[in-house]
């Protein structure tokens, strides 16, 4: 097997264009995605059986189908539609740029949303029943107990959505953008260096992902202070039903 | 809907996408149980060996996986058959393709899962079977294996579903799939919401079959929940 590692070199730069290209992507339909999948989750943690069915729907598709067919639907699917073909959003819905986004959007708002539900639900009930006792009513009580408390829990679970979501964007190359898959396809197809193309791909996902985690280890150690902090001031004698199991270790 | 006589086009597709799931699912499981012995095992260039493994592959996305066995593959075999003096031209089906590829990612969080559920079997039960009379291998294929199974069918359930939805991803380097079917019938129909739609509502179809599947599954490998029906 002849091996060149001059062609990873020479064509570097367009592999890191690719590669934020793909960090583009994630970073955008991550944050339209966590904006979708508050209400989301919200509603399918609704007792009401009419609110929590429309969410329902949606996640079960999002989640039971590849996301090859979610983009494919929004981006070959959406031109049959002479209505859309004629309205205004045609000029955004034609572009693969923002199907892509569209496509992950949604795909990571039914994940997301379905973590952050099990986050809520997963609230000591008695916090909430203690943001009532004080008096506020319910949309302050989501405002500061239910959402900064959920966000606290769904924060591990979360970041792995993101990794999938990195790995998720690798698609984008099949409607004919140029993230780094795509980028390692087209270099590879012209200079017929299939295995250095891919090995170099290959190693800036691994550091991208490597990133990810890493600033999810650090929001974590942030946003959840309370689980890491060791309280040195009880003193040795308290009367083991004073301890606070949080505080004390 | 009307799919204008494309229909057995998209059930043999379906037929293709299953059989290449099945055969991942097996290999995935044999590389996962392999990954979960080497991680447990006390030699540590094997450890070391199936950490490098499952952090590598878990953090490559699939496609970059598929797309590097099927046009990679070939020159790598050919390489390393050409140390045995094979110098005839190795070619890599599609099929093989998707099922080496498919297999490594699912074996890499299938590691984690019969790794964890490995550590949940009391050390108790090892040195139970040790004081019965049983050697090593049969304590682990008598006590501990079909513990582990119960344990870890949930999280091998999550994971092929995960690879069943993946499959789609091998109808880029050209399998006969759903997806590839999907779209030979609307280059000719021009309907491309029609049929990937059905594609979808296909795949929806599989993965709550393979999630039934996998409840049933639960409920076979658990005799202590079968038995309390009252």
């Amino acid at each position: 097997m002849s091996w060149e590692w001059g062609v990873i070199w020479q064509y570097l730069p367009r592999l890191l264009e690719g590669a934020w290209l793909t960090l583009e992507l994630v970073l955008v339909s991550g944050l339209i995605g966590i904006a979708l999948a508050i209400p989301l989750a919200l509603m399918r943690a609704s007792d009401n059986y009419w609110v929590k069915a429309l969410p329902f729907l949606y996640i079960y598709f999002f989640r039971g189908t590849p996301l090859l067919v979610q983009i494919f639907l929004v981006y070959y699917g959406a031109s049959q539609f002479d209505i859309i073909r004629e309205s205004i959003l045609w000029p955004v819905l034609k572009e693969a740029y923002w199907c892509a986004i569209i496509a992950f959007s949604l795909n990571t708002a039914a994940y997301s949303a379905e973590l952050f539900r099990s986050a809520i639900q997963a609230i000591p009930v008695g916090e909430l029943e203690a943001a009532e006792a004080v008096g506020m009513n319910r949309s302050l009580q989501i405002r500061r107990i239910v959402l900064p408390r959920a966000f606290g829990i769904a924060l591990p679970a979360y970041g792995n959505e993101v990794i999938l979501m990195l790995k998720g964007s690798a698609l984008a190359s099949t409607i004919t953008l140029l993230d780094l898959t795509g980028a390692a396809r087209t270099i590879s197809a012209r200079s017929y260096t299939n295995m250095e193309m891919y090995l170099a791909a290959g190693v800036i996902y691994l550091a991208i992902s490597a990133l990810i985690i890493g600033l999810f280890r650090f929001m974590e150690y942030r946003f959840n202070r309370y689980q890491y902090y060791n309280h040195v001031d009880t003193p040795k004698d308290l009367d083991p039903q004073l301890r606070d199991p949080h505080i004390d270790r | 809907m009307d799919l204008q006589g494309f229909g057995h086009l998209l059930i043999s597709g379906t037929w293709i996408t299953i059989q290449l799931a099945i055969a991942s699912l097996l290999v995935g499981l044999v590389f996962g149980l392999m990954g979960a012995a080497a991680k447990l095992s006390d030699n540590r260039i094997a450890r070391w060996l199936a950490t490098g493994y499952t952090t590598l592959v878990r953090g490559l996305p699939e496609l970059l996986l598929v797309l590097a066995i099927y046009f990679g593959g070939a020159q790598i075999l050919m390489w390393i058959a050409g140390w045995f003096g094979y110098d005839e031209f190795i070619e890599v089906g599609q099929f093989t393709a998707g099922v080496a590829a498919l297999s490594i990612a699912f074996g890499a969080y299938a590691t984690e899962v019969f790794r964890m559920a490995m550590l949940a079997i009391p050390k108790g039960q090892w040195e139970a079977g040790l004081a019965c009379g049983m050697s090593k291998p049969r304590t682990f294929f008598r006590i501990i294996l079909p513990q582990v199974w119960r344990l870890a069918i949930p999280g091998l359930g999550n994971l092929f579903q995960v690879l069943l939805k993946d499959t789609a991803l091998v109808s880029v380097v050209g399998l006969n799939d759903i997806m590839r079917q999907s779209q030979v019938a609307i280059s000719s129909t021009k309907e491309p919401f029609t049929f990937f739609m059905v594609a979808a509502l296909i795949y929806l179809l599989l993965t709550a079959a393979a999630t039934s599947f996998t409840m049933l599954m639960e409920r076979m490998s658990n005799p202590a929940a079968r038995g309390n029906r009252s």
